[in-house]
């Protein structure tokens, strides 16, 4: 598997980055070596092997249903780059 | 003269030979001093007047450091990221809040890789990180600021992460203790997202003992963080003085394998022949799956990377462009922006494993290499108590001199293993190799922390390579 320049564009784009022309060869390069790293687990044997998500097994905890946190939100709010009237604000999405 | 510990900072504090305040002071004093080591990103001037010990407690007024991942009320946390260079919390971590409370004084948040992905302290936008024993060379990271401040003598203790080695590589590098504890015993709320499935909160100090002391005081269960383990914690600074008789070693022939500097084996055996003296048993064992750690890694921990940076898009918090013409521009020019080479170039690779039609060649294939990896670790301890191979195939490396990333990601061959499978282990100082300090690794099962500090304590009983200092200390 080979990431060319339209697949690092695709996942750019996926992730929210943008990249310059001038770097595109040079990360695909990167990426190329990273994902080569992966053929050994393409080689490896892991048929019928139960994937591993997490190093402890153990179910999510129940707890009371009931409010634990107090109300923060001009403290969670004051650090928006912008908010007004308890919203965040952000540039216009429908004309 | 030899590094005071905890217990006796704390014997000094407790018969008024200084004060807390004092200690406080010259702290900040030596940090700012060594200002070149770049070890600290902010330091907090008020823990002075902080340092009043209000409770009887062997932390009560010694000075340490958070790591910058740690969130801090009212003072700045960065995660050493341009996103978050103005980002001022308001709520403490359940570790600075723990530490806190048992009257532990900091002075500061410790440089670091930023989101702590790097091994070096070279990815930090506040500029890299000097190894205090030879300032040409890096400290090791992601916790590169906390190894090199405890190393330097500035503070006793500091707090640490390790996702892939990021405590016990730094304190190889610095001739330090470094303890990554078991997967969810130290609890995650308000410690910033890497890799939630790997992240492991931890603590870098000169000693053994000074590790139990601080340990015993950060592990437990917070209902807070849904992954912290719930169940209960060891004695850990009684189990230090366990005999070490009929101790049995697996001597992992892959952790000696191809890479590793002779000078670093060499220093490794030494400290092995010395636990051996003290009544160990050292065996050859095999972890059979050990080659396929890195690559698990290198596509795991991405991929939990690339989900959990999704949260930094200029709305909420942290860095916003300016003049945005549109909201996918904003979230888009906000990250590309403030985000690191390192940090995109992982998020990228994290984002191409997760993506349709990726999935199983990537993401599953390694979560099942990642099973394989700790049944060999699970198969290993149904004979050993212990296993241990060098934490680094090499000493502390020239700044600069790893410009490829995947150079730098097959230095981390001996410390990501651990993480894969949630283990406990611990970096001790082995002796040094090229003037440059040398780890010993010591693995143990899932919540055997106290088994790593007993035998880190029992070794430092015999060897002094923990009380050496660099030259800057003095």
């Amino acid at each position: 598997m080979s990431i060319d320049h339209a697949t690092v564009r695709r996942i750019a784009r996926l992730a929210r980055l943008s990249v310059d022309d001038a770097h595109l060869e040079n990360l695909a390069n990167e990426l190329n070596g990273v994902l080569r790293l992966a053929d050994a687990l393409a080689k490896a044997d892991v048929e019928g092997v139960e994937p591993l998500a997490h190093p402890h097994e153990q179910a999510l905890a129940m707890r009371q249903d009931a409010v634990t946190e107090p109300d923060r939100a001009d403290a969670l709010l004051a650090l928006a780059p912008q908010s007004r009237g308890g919203m965040y604000l952000v540039p216009k999405v429908i004309e | 003269m030899a590094p005071r510990s905890i217990a006796q900072l704390a014997q000094d504090l407790r018969a008024r030979r200084v004060s807390a305040r004092e200690l406080a002071q010259q702290s900040l004093s030596m940090a700012r001093s060594l200002s070149g080591l770049n070890a600290f990103i902010t330091l907090d001037e008020s823990a002075i007047e902080k340092a009043i010990p209000k409770v009887d407690h062997v932390l009560a007024g010694i000075p340490f450091a958070h790591k910058d991942i740690f969130c801090t009320n009212g003072i700045r946390t960065t995660c050493a990221s341009r996103m978050l260079e103005h980002f001022v919390p308001p709520y403490d971590a359940t570790v600075v809040e723990k530490l806190a409370a048992f009257g532990a004084v900091s002075i500061g948040k410790t440089n670091m890789d930023e989101f702590a992905m790097g091994s070096s302290n070279e990815n930090s936008f506040f500029g890299p990180v000097k190894n205090p024993w030879d300032s040409t060379r890096v400290p090791g990271g992601s916790s590169g600021g906390s190894a090199a401040a405890v190393a330097a003598g500035i503070v006793a203790f500091a707090t640490g992460t390790d996702t892939g080695g990021s405590i016990r590589q730094p304190a190889a590098f610095c001739g330090v203790t470094g303890l990554k504890p078991s997967y969810g015993r130290v609890s995650r709320w308000g410690m910033i997202a890497f890799a939630s499935s790997l992240d492991c909160g931890g603590v870098i100090a000169r000693s053994a003992e000074d590790c139990a002391h601080v340990f015993a005081a950060m592990a437990g269960h917070d209902p807070r963080d849904a992954t912290s383990a719930d169940c209960g914690v060891d004695e850990y600074v009684a189990a230090l003085s366990t005999t070490l008789k009929g101790i049995r070693i697996g001597l992992a022939r892959n952790y000696f394998g191809a890479g590793v500097e002779d000078g670093v084996a060499s220093a490794v055996h030494e400290s092995l022949r010395e636990l051996e003296k003290l009544g160990a048993i050292l065996v050859d064992i095999d972890l059979p799956n050990a080659a396929l750690a890195i690559p698990a890694y290198y596509v795991i921990a991405p991929a939990e990377a690339s989900s959990n940076l999704a949260r930094y898009d200029g709305v909420r918090y942290g860095y916003r462009c300016a003049n945005p013409a549109s909201l996918d521009d904003l979230y888009t020019r906000s990250r590309t922006e403030a985000l690191g080479a390192e940090v995109k170039r992982r998020i990228l690779v994290g984002t191409y494993a997760l993506s349709a039609g990726y999935y199983d060649a990537f993401y599953l294939r390694a979560q099942k290499a990642r099973r394989l990896i700790a049944n060999d670790f699970a198969n290993a301890f149904k004979s050993v108590d212990l296993i241990a191979g060098p934490t680094t195939p090499t000493v502390a490396f020239k700044l600069g001199e790893k410009s490829d990333p995947l150079a730098m990601y097959a230095a981390d061959v001996n410390t990501v293993a651990v993480n894969l499978a949630g283990l406990p282990a611990i970096s001790l100082p082995a002796g040094f190799s090229q003037r440059l300090p040398v780890g010993l690794q010591l693995i143990a099962p899932m919540f055997a922390e106290a088994r790593l500090l007993n035998a880190g304590y029992q070794l430092q009983q015999s060897t002094d390579f923990h009380l050496r200092t660099p030259e800057v200390a003095a």
